[in-house]
């Protein structure tokens, strides 16, 4: 066990640093490509020499191994490094507030709505995996099996807009005529956006749009790991013991067959980041999926660089703990 | 393909029947039998598709939307940019004249779904291949040449793998401003080929110990021989499954990098674009999002069930 967390450990670090240089490198590339990303916030105007210089310089933009195409800007790199380590300095937006400061204020709610999207995934897609691998070729197994297969080919932002739409704009404003719904189902759950008003409720359909790509990964999982593991020696055994299907599938077979979802969940953090910019954007949840949706369109690439850098960090990390779970969980990995 | 099916070696792999590949005439001129104990892995398989309904429709979309992207005229012969807002018609239902209606700013409907397919499949079929060629190359060095190779690669796909893939994209695609088909091939496949590299490394390694390889070995063919003619025919099958349900993925991933904003932009027509244009529109004029989200969903599902058919067909096991 502990060899196994060293070593994990070990590796950890130069894919942190990795991680970084490729974000970093895939930004220089971008910005020796198309020229200063600072003339953007101008529109068609022609800013000023001396403020353009300024304003760069201030944004860290001015090395001039930014005007040479795949330069690897390594001093620059270093000097990132610097600042994000050594003074947890991500970089500001245009108007000089920090990217910290922008994330410190937004981050609850993405934190709320990464809750909401990982419970609906976990239950509804657990749940659903195991009806549809107990019975398999049964209704519900062809029922998992086709409405998975939907959710996977339907784009996100294209659920997201037509829930929104259809659910929170038309369905919620039928409530909204109605006498004797309470204000929390027809105000809060099916608000058409987010409302200060109702913190919780009105993430609920975000949630579930955020979390339903992954639930269809994760019901198809424990779908297939669970019909595996019925054929397995060991439930042969339980079941000739005269244990009870309910105590076979809940705690022999379900805790074995659950280890892939255990491992997807890591890299699922990554897809949940990204779908987050995409759900936060559609349903106006000033999160910070909503920021980097925004600073797209207000073309203020260093917020977009400057989040995106915490969340690989965050991705990072949280991948690290997944890995060190999944030793708990399972022997063969830590006695290796 | 035909180099996979030719070669000595994915012969009998699937069946185990290799003794016979002497004995049967080489121009397949033999009786049915004998051809069919040396028919290929492939060979087999494709036997076994052509029987399955889902994969036949699968394909025969595919077919359609492979040969709207490559023969727009075959289908129409409007312009999809020949665009007017004179004469009230912006946002047309579909009717005789405009078959699906016509977008925000006048343009036929039909005509800018049917052009639309060529940059949508333009950016999933070359990014597909851009990342079967670098992942597939990584994968079968490491694999085949393992020690400091194989761990130093290793780490490089971690590395990439920590760069979550919808992230990583609008990080650089947000600083390019001139953005073509060939900017969001190019960063799809640097941001996904790792998958790739993982399944192909591990596909190697499995068959890199197998006997026939050793006898190869033995008799004394170089490592590129080993490599390319011995191993690699045998690794493909589990690359090609998992490219094909790439295709769909990246189909999807250019309308949603486009409705993101760093995505192709309007004076190009591509699937992504006619969405973004118009999912404001939903409940006013809906077919504006049911055409060009139809093809996309649509695409989308051939592949997967595509993917899924290849896989069931290419494991020997479950036959």
């Amino acid at each position: 066990m502990a060899r196994y967390m060293v070593r994990r450990l070990l590796q950890f670090v130069p894919t942190v640093f990795g991680a970084l240089f490729l974000l970093h490198y895939l930004t220089s590339v971008a910005i020796q490509l198309t020229g200063n990303p600072v003339r953007a916030v101008f529109g068609d105007r022609m800013p000023p020499e001396s403020v353009l210089r300024n304003l760069t310089e201030r944004l860290g933009l001015g090395d001039p191994c930014l005007e040479q195409p795949f330069n690897p800007c390594l001093s620059l790199f270093l000097h990132r490094l610097e600042s994000i380590f050594l003074h947890f300095d991500f970089g500001t937006d245009f108007n000089q507030r920090p990217v910290t400061d922008i994330v410190a204020g937004a981050l609850p709610l993405t934190i709320r709505l990464t809750i909401i999207a990982f419970l609906v995934e976990l239950v509804i897609g657990i749940i659903a995996g195991v009806l549809a691998g107990l019975r398999n070729g049964s209704f519900w197994d062809y029922l998992v099996k086709i409405s998975t297969v939907l959710l996977i080919a339907v784009p996100i932002f294209v659920l997201a807009v037509v829930v929104r739409d259809f659910v929170n704009v038309s369905f919620g404003n039928w409530l909204r005529g109605m006498d004797g719904v309470p204000d929390l189902i027809s105000r809060g759950v099916f608000a058409p956006t987010w409302t200060p008003n109702y913190q919780w409720a009105s993430l609920v359909v975000p949630g579930v749009v955020l979390g339903a790509l992954s639930l269809a990964t994760i019901a198809r999982l424990t779908r297939t790991s669970l019909l595996e593991n019925m054929r397995a020696d060991y439930v042969r055994t339980a079941r000739a013991k005269g244990l009870r299907t309910r105590r076979v599938v809940g705690v022999h077979t379900l805790r074995n067959s659950l280890i892939p979802v255990i491992t997807f969940l890591g890299t699922d953090l990554g897809a949940l980041m990204g779908g987050a910019v995409i759900t936060e954007g559609v349903f106006s949840v000033p999160g910070i999926g909503r920021q980097v949706f925004a600073s797209i369109f207000t073309g203020e690439t260093t917020v977009v660089i400057g989040i995106v850098t915490m969340l690989v960090l965050v991705y990072l990390v949280a991948s690290l703990i997944v890995d060190l779970l999944y030793a708990v969980l399972d022997p063969r990995i830590r006695y290796e | 393909m035909s180099d996979v099916i030719s070669s000595p070696v994915a012969t009998g792999a699937g069946i185990g029947a290799p003794p016979l590949d002497g004995t049967a005439p080489p121009d397949g001129s033999g009786d049915l039998p004998a051809r069919e104990r040396t028919a290929s892995l492939w060979a087999d398989a494709w036997r076994q598709l052509i029987r399955n309904p889902l994969f036949v429709s699968a394909s025969l979309f595919i077919l359609v939307v492979t040969s709207m992207a490559v023969f727009p005229r075959l289908w129409t012969s409007k312009d999809p940019l020949a665009c007017t807002v004179s004469g009230g018609l912006s946002r047309n239902p579909p009717s005789a004249e405009h078959w699906f209606g016509t977008s925000i700013l006048g343009c036929d409907y039909y005509a800018q779904a049917i052009h639309g397919a060529r940059n949508s499949m333009l950016i999933s079929v070359m990014a597909a291949i851009g990342v079967v060629l670098l992942g597939g190359m990584v994968g079968l060095v490491a694999g085949y040449f393992g020690g400091m190779l194989d761990s130093v690669l290793s780490r490089i796909i971690d590395v990439f793998l920590g760069l979550p893939f919808l992230l990583g994209a609008i990080v650089f695609l947000v600083i390019l401003k001139d953005r073509e088909w060939w900017s969001l091939a190019v960063v799809l496949t640097v941001l996904a080929w790792t998958v790739i590299a993982r399944i192909m490394r591990g596909s190697v390694i499995a068959s890199k110990g197998l006997d026939y390889v050793q006898a190869a070995k033995a008799l004394g063919a170089t490592w590129r021989r080993l490599m390319f003619r011995h191993i690699l025919p045998n690794a493909v099958a589990p690359v090609v499954v998992y490219a094909t349900i790439l295709l769909g993925g990246f189909v999807s991933a250019e309308a949603t990098l486009t409705f993101l904003g760093v995505g192709l932009q309007v004076p190009s027509v591509s699937w992504g674009v006619m969405i973004d244009q118009h999912d404001g529109y939903f409940h006013e004029d809906p077919w504006l999002l049911f055409f060009p989200v139809g093809l996309v969903v649509g695409t989308v599902l051939s592949f997967i069930v595509i993917g899924d058919a290849l896989r069931d067909a290419l494991d020997p096991r479950l036959r």
